[in-house]
Formats: C-alpha cells, sequence, structure tokens
C-alpha cells in the first residue's frame, strides 16, 4: 500500500517547509478547538477531544453540503457525548446513557453539523497556510494563488450566511462584514501580488504603439496576518482596536480601521506611515491585557522584506511570542477540553495511513514545541 | 468506470530513455519526423524518427536522439529578487519552410526561436590555411586550388535566433504559433501578446484580465491556442472553467470575447473544491479546427465551436479522485496541470493521470483505456495491459485501489505523431515512446 504524500513535489516550484501543510492546518485546528464551547458529559482528560474526522466509505465527497444526511462521527475519549461547535445554532444536546446507538434524530444533525463545520474550518484553516507559504517561495504560482484565495472567500460567504461568521465578527466589532469577508482573500492576494508587482523600471520603450505597461508599481507593501483561528485579518484589526479601549464595543473606526490596517495596492498609500501604525497597535495590543481573548485571536504580522521596520519588527514578534507560550493562561475561562493531537486531522483525510495515534497529555507540550517551530520558520524566512 | 477494452493500438514500446531531468513539455513537429521535449534544467532534447524502413510503412520506428542544447539559462529578475526558472514550459514548432527546423521555446518570462540546422558537409582546400585552421606560410604556396565541399560526420547545431524578452510580468504558461506562420502569441497569468516572428523588439498586447485592483483578482488564464486554419481567432481558457474565443478582426484588444464557452455547474457535485477542479489546465484545437479540448482536473471535455453552452462530449478520466478531493488538496495534487492532445484524424484523445497512468478516449467507438507507462510493463514488443482502478468496494483481481496509487508519478505531458499512431508520453524520469502494433 503506497501511501499518501504528505507533500507532493509538483512541477511548479513548490518548495514546502516543514511542517507541512497538514500539520499547520491541524496545529490551526486544534488551537480552534480550544475556543470552542464544549458541553462535556464527563471531563475525563483523555488526550484527544473529538473523533478522527473519517471519511464515509459511502459518501462520495470529502465535503457535503450539510443538509445531505452523512453517517454522524462518534466522539472518542467520551463514546457517549458529542462535541457542540461554538457556532452551532443552539441546539441543546442530550447524550444518552447507553452510549453506543445515538438514535436521537437533532444529535444527529448536529454532529452533521457540527461535524462539517469542524472540515469546512480546517480548510479554512489549510487554506491560508497555503497561501502563507507560497509566499515564503521563491515564484508563487499566481494560479494557485488565486484559486486557494477564492477557496477561503467561499467558506467565509457560507460562513457568514449561515451565521457563523457574524457571530464571530459580532462578538468582537460588531461591524460591517464587508471589509471582513473581503479582507482575508484580498489580503492574501496582495501579499502574493507583492512579489509579482509591476516592476518599477520596466522598460516602456518596448511597447511604442501598443499598450504601454504600468511603469508605477501598484502594490507596495503588503503585510499580512495569520490568524490561529478562524478569525481574519480585519477581525483581528478591529479586535485590537477593540482592546486598545479596554472593552468589547463596536467600534466606529472599524470600516477606517480595517481600511488602513490592509495595506493594499493603493498607489497613494504611504507604506512607512502604514507600517508604522500597524506595529505600534500590535506592541499597544499585545501588552494590554495579555490574558483577555484579544490575545487568544491575537496575530502577528508578517511583512514582506520591507526596508525599516525591521526592528520594529524583532520587538513585534518577541511580544506576541511570550504570550503564546502560555497556552492555559491563553485559555483562561474556557472550559479546559481535550485537545486534538496535530495529526488526527491527517489521519482523517488520508485513511490510508495506519490508525490513528492516540494522543496524549504530552501533545499539549509537543504542540508548544510546533508553534515555536513555526515561528521560527515564519520569522526566520 | 475502464471498460474491459483489448487496445489493439498501443502494445509496442519504441523506447524509454531516462532523462536528466525532469520533462516539461512534449512536442512532435509537424511531420512527426522530430519529437521536441523540453525539461526542467532549461534543456531541449530532439529525437528523430528513423527513416530506413520508410518502403515498408507499418515497421517499427526508433526515435533517436537528434539534437541537445540549453536553451534557456537560469537568471535573476534583481527589482524583485526573484530566480526565473529556467525550466521550459512549451515548445512549438514552426512549420517547416526550408531545410532548417525552427522552434519556439519558452519559460517563465523569455521565448526563444531556435534554428535547427544539419551540417554534413565541410569546405577543404584553402589556399591561405591548413586544414586544422593554421595559417600557410605564404612562401610556400606556388599553386592556387579552388576549395570544394566534402562530406562529413552528420552535425546538428541549434542557433538561437531570436529572443523575445521583456513582455510579460507573470508566468507564461503558452505559446502558439498562428496558421499565417507570421505571427504567435504568448500567454501568462493575465495577459495575452501577439508577436511577429521577425520582430523582437516589441509584441502587441491582445488581452488583458488584470483588474485595477489586484485585489479583485479572481480568475487567471490557464492556457491559450490559434486556431489551426483561421489566423484571425484564437482561445484562451481560465482557472474558472471558461473558454474565451477572441476575433483579432473585431478589434485590437480582444478583451471582449467572440464566444465564451462555459458548462453550467452541476448542483448536485458541488462542493468547496468545485472551482478548483473545474480550472482547465489545457485547451488544444482539433486539427480538423471543428472541435476544441479541454482538461479539468477530473475530465476531458470536447467542444464544438458552434456551440457555446455545453461540451458534446465528456470524458472522465479518474473519477475515482472525487471523493480524495480534500488530500488532494493538501498535498497540491489539485493544482497538477495535466495536457491533452488529439491524434492525427481527430477520432482519440490521450491525457494523463497520476501512477504513471495515462487514458486514451477513443471518440468514434465511444471506448477507453488505462495504460501504464512503466519499465515492467514495457518491455520492446510486450503488450500493453489495460489497467484498471478500483473506487471502491472489493477489489477485483489485477485491480489497483484508488489508495496505493503513487501521486508523485504524475503523467502531465503527452503528445501524438500528427500521421502515424505514435505516441510520446512523459513519466517523471523517463520518457516512453509506444506505437502500434500492427500485424
Amino acid at each position: 500500500m503506497k501511501p499518501w504524500p504528505a507533500v507532493c513535489p509538483s512541477n511548479c516550484s513548490v518548495r514546502p517547509l516543514a511542517p507541512s501543510p497538514a500539520q499547520l492546518a491541524a496545529w490551526l485546528q486544534s488551537q480552534h478547538t480550544e475556543l470552542s464551547t464544549f458541553t462535556h458529559c464527563n471531563l475525563a482528560p483523555s488526550g484527544r477531544g473529538a473523533a478522527p474526522l473519517i471519511q464515509h466509505p459511502a459518501s462520495k465527497h470529502a465535503y457535503v453540503a450539510h443538509h445531505q444526511r452523512t453517517e454522524v462521527t462518534r466522539v472518542l475519549g467520551c463514546h457517549s457525548c458529542c462535541r457542540i461547535d461554538m457556532f452551532s445554532k443552539g441546539t441543546k444536546r442530550k447524550f444518552s446513557d447507553d452510549g453506543d446507538e445515538i438514535s436521537d434524530e437533532s444529535l444527529a444533525g448536529a454532529q452533521v453539523s457540527s461535524s462539517y463545520s469542524l472540515q469546512r474550518q480546517s480548510l479554512l484553516d489549510m487554506s491560508l497556510i497555503k497561501l502563507q507559504l507560497c509566499h515564503m517561495l521563491v515564484e508563487p504560482n499566481l494560479c494557485r494563488s488565486v484559486l486557494i484565495a477564492n477557496t477561503v472567500r467561499q467558506i467565509q460567504e457560507e460562513m457568514t450566511h449561515d451565521g457563523t461568521w457574524q457571530v464571530v465578527t459580532e462578538t468582537f466589532c460588531g461591524g460591517s462584514q464587508s471589509p471582513s469577508e473581503r479582507l482575508v482573500a484580498t489580503e492574501v492576494l496582495c501579499r502574493s501580488r507583492e512579489q509579482d508587482a509591476e516592476p518599477k523600471l520596466f522598460s516602456v520603450l518596448s511597447y511604442e504603439g501598443c499598450r504601454e505597461e504600468e511603469v508605477v508599481t501598484d502594490e507596495t507593501l503588503c503585510s499580512v496576518s495569520v490568524s490561529d483561528t478562524a478569525s481574519d485579518v480585519c477581525l483581528s484589526e478591529s479586535a485590537r482596536h477593540c482592546w486598545e479601549r479596554d472593552e468589547f464595543v463596536e467600534v466606529d473606526r472599524d470600516d477606517e480601521a480595517c481600511e488602513s490596517s490592509r495595506l493594499g495596492p493603493g498607489d497613494d498609500d504611504d507604506d512607512d506611515d502604514n507600517d508604522d501604525d500597524e506595529v505600534d497597535e500590535e506592541e499597544e495590543s499585545s501588552r494590554v491585557d495579555p490574558k483577555t481573548m484579544g490575545q487568544v485571536f491575537g496575530t502577528f504580522e508578517i511583512k514582506n522584506s520591507a526596508p525599516g521596520p525591521d526592528s520594529a519588527l524583532e520587538e513585534l514578534f518577541s511580544d506576541v511570542d511570550a504570550s503564546y507560550y502560555d497556552l492555559d493562561t491563553m485559555l483562561t475561562g474556557i472550559q479546559s477540553a481535550p485537545k486534538m493531537g496535530p495529526y488526527d486531522l491527517l489521519d482523517s483525510l488520508a485513511p490510508s495511513h495506519g490508525p490513528p495515534s492516540i494522543g496524549s497529555p504530552s501533545n499539549c507540550r509537543s504542540d508548544l514545541n510546533e508553534l515555536d517551530h513555526i515561528m521560527e520558520i515564519i520569522v526566520g524566512s | 468506470h475502464t471498460h474491459s477494452y483489448n487496445p489493439k493500438i498501443f502494445n509496442s514500446c519504441l523506447s524509454v530513455s531516462p532523462t536528466a531531468d525532469i520533462i516539461s513539455t512534449v512536442e512532435f513537429n509537424h511531420s512527426g519526423e522530430l519529437l521536441a521535449t523540453g525539461d526542467k534544467g532549461g534543456r531541449v532534447v530532439i529525437f528523430q524518427q528513423d527513416t530506413e524502413n520508410k518502403s515498408q510503412p507499418q515497421c517499427r520506428s526508433e526515435y533517436n536522439v537528434y539534437s541537445t542544447f540549453q536553451s534557456h539559462e537560469p537568471e535573476f529578475d534583481y527589482l524583485k529578487s526573484l530566480e526565473i526558472e529556467e525550466k521550459i514550459n512549451k515548445i512549438r514548432w514552426l512549420p517547416q519552410k526550408n531545410a532548417a527546423q525552427f522552434l519556439l521555446s519558452t519559460n517563465d518570462k523569455t521565448i526563444k526561436l531556435w534554428k535547427i540546422s544539419e551540417r554534413d558537409k565541410r569546405p577543404e582546400g584553402y589556399n591561405l590555411k591548413e586544414e586544422d585552421g593554421r595559417c600557410r606560410d605564404s612562401t610556400t604556396i606556388t599553386t592556387l586550388r579552388v576549395p570544394v565541399f566534402r562530406p562529413m560526420d552528420l552535425m546538428v547545431e541549434a542557433s538561437p535566433r531570436r529572443v523575445f524578452a521583456n513582455a510579460h510580468t507573470y508566468h507564461i504558461n503558452s505559446i502558439s504559433v498562428n496558421s499565417d506562420n507570421e505571427t504567435y502569441l504568448s500567454a501568462d497569468d493575465l495577459r495575452i501578446n501577439l508577436w511577429h516572428l521577425e520582430i523582437t523588439d516589441r509584441s502587441f498586447n491582445i488581452v488583458d484580465i488584470k483588474p485595477a485592483n489586484m485585489e479583485e483578482l479572481t480568475e487567471v488564464i490557464t492556457a491559450a491556442e490559434f486556431h489551426p486554419h483561421q489566423c484571425n481567432t484564437f482561445v484562451y481558457s481560465s482557472s474558472k472553467g471558461t473558454i474565451r474565443m477572441c476575433d483579432m478582426r473585431a478589434s485590437a484588444l480582444c478583451d471582449k470575447h467572440s464566444k465564451l464557452f462555459e458548462e453550467p455547474e452541476d448542483p448536485s457535485n458541488r462542493s468547496f473544491f468545485s472551482e478548483i477542479i473545474s480550472s482547465i489546465s489545457d485547451v488544444k484545437f482539433s486539427h480538423s479546427g471543428r472541435y476544441m479540448m479541454t482538461r479539468d482536473y477530473l475530465s476531458v471535455k470536447i467542444w464544438d465551436l458552434n456551440m457555446e453552452n455545453r461540451p458534446v462530449e465528456t470524458y472522465q478520466v479518474h473519477e475515482y479522485l472525487r471523493s480524495k478531493l480534500c488530500s488532494l488538496y493538501e498535498n497540491d495534487c489539485i493544482f497538477d496541470k495535466f495536457e491533452c492532445c488529439w491524434n492525427g484524424n481527430d477520432s482519440v484523445v490521450m491525457t494523463g493521470s497520476y501512477n504513471n497512468f495515462f487514458r486514451m478516449l477513443d471518440r468514434t467507438q465511444r471506448r477507453d483505456v488505462t495504460l501504464e507507462a512503466s519499465r515492467e510493463s514495457s518491455k520492446p514488443r510486450q503488450v500493453l495491459k489495460p489497467r484498471r482502478v478500483c473506487a471502491g468496494g472489493k477489489r477485483k483481481k489485477d485491480e489497483i485501489s484508488v489508495d496505493s496509487l503513487d501521486f508523485n508519478k504524475k503523467i502531465l505531458h503527452t503528445a501524438w505523431h500528427p500521421q502515424e499512431n505514435i505516441i510520446a508520453v512523459a513519466t517523471t524520469n523517463n520518457l516512453y515512446i509506444f506505437q502500434e502494433k500492427v500485424n
């Protein structure tokens, strides 16, 4: 039996870095599951929380629209419970005592929708990572970036339509959705285009009588935030603004904040000012209240080879790093729940792999090491 | 699900050539006598058909290396601090006009016109210099003689005749020579340029889909081709699964298409990956010019140029992958760009798949077959066995289950001889040439 290649040495110039996108995606996934509200019947601290997402052999597609029925997935570690996704539509769950047969219709429905949401979430995270990784490469493949960005947009749209996105955004900025909807994909695309920006000194002489290539650069500096949850760039930006004022209220300057944080391809943008603004905001928020949910959704900025704010960049990362190391602190106030190990998602997607590894409490520590490693990679490049 | 179809077509392996580097393009010339391959290292290797037994048209042909040259070198773009890969993305032959052969080869940024010529004679008998080139002492010259041409060992020379550079900001994915034999187009992700073969310092931009605001970019150009007979017509495909046909007579800038080919989406198959798998990786006109073929991730579609709203034929290449799309997205295989090709009389189309499988789809007989290009199954004169993939359930004998497919072994590039039933199939490390066995 030949295994699925974890990383495909494709014919395009993709030079993957460790860890693989799957691992990063899974780690992001685990971070997200931490933040979901759990109801757990017996708080047995098994190392793993949710069941691996087993692809049902009868279902034709890995992902189906959630109005179609699929077999419910069991939850390992507690066979008589199910996880409730934070964003599911408020149906109360009961768990049956005998545990093995879950016959309740609504229970099944909730499991379907929560498993669908989970899958969708992991797809979103995976896509964001893919876009992230491709900007570390020499020559990003534009077609691939566009397709991934469109996938991200699609997921965002769907999450907006079924209300899950709204819940998230309303909690933190209660603001308009259109900037946040657009922002992830556009920001990312913006970033992807940064490498392929029109060169400043294009030889216009070659094009007499034809359409001239633009001489000005249309992308200046694009910064990107990679969030560790479903929250997108705008969300985190707005969130920071929220916390600057130290309360979870709607921020009027939402749109503005989003606009300024988005270093889009405006020719008239002043790069340096924007950079400084962002750096300042980031530093501020990270010092404001490390224990708030804001820290949980905190983001770190990745600026592509920008002259200037490098020293500020170092400072920035040093701040964020410290807070990330302390997962327990981050999760204060949230029911501690068993986490999904980083490789569970990978296992679920590739059933040809060996039996899913049973996680252990030591996963927590190894996750932190993973995080260190990931941070090094992202910062180091 | 493939039929049990014993192909009488391809069961004779002519040659398996290990390659120095991964092959990135394969193309027969217009007569089929020459087969050019480009690789990731910027090299072009040309094979020539052995013509010794031309009197017996059905006997085995041989393809031997004819010429090898370095077409493109790696470059560094100092403005963007990016490396420009030397990988040859496409090779297109020009129709032969004289003794020499011409081909266009392109990497991501630069297109080059190469002249391949033979030299089998050389002048001998100079008065002022020796055969090895040293000058003769003029005092020793007592008579005059006329230099004559003497035969020599065949030498094949490749020389760059034109370099078409600095016209593309994005990565060139296609080139196509026009039927007028004077112009050709080059397409990158967002723009298509029209060149004259003689003029290198300028090109005309004929399609530009770059949005004013790059944030609004949702679609890129994936392939483009000129019509084989109508020199004013070309098509280009997009990452959203649409094909646009443009008429250059209508306007100088062909942003407005004259025809839009798009099949409505099947709502029952909708998923987050629908758009990605609908992205067209290759578009090829039929030799007749009446049809065109598009390749998306899971299928091959044949379009009648007179009907825009749906293809006339659709063939599944590897439908068993539909349930694996998430994993294929994860390992990036879903972005693989498979090519496709027609046979000489447009009755059969061919495309590649994974596990070194390639598929031949017979349009007239409505049959299809999966074959494998591997060393084990490609001994000379050995019959190529049809392969079958088991999508699920019980695996029959000789079937391969989807989970055991090797997704590192992909066949992206295939080519069909324009007149004979000879095909070239490029795997990662080898070039296979198969021929129809007749007896």
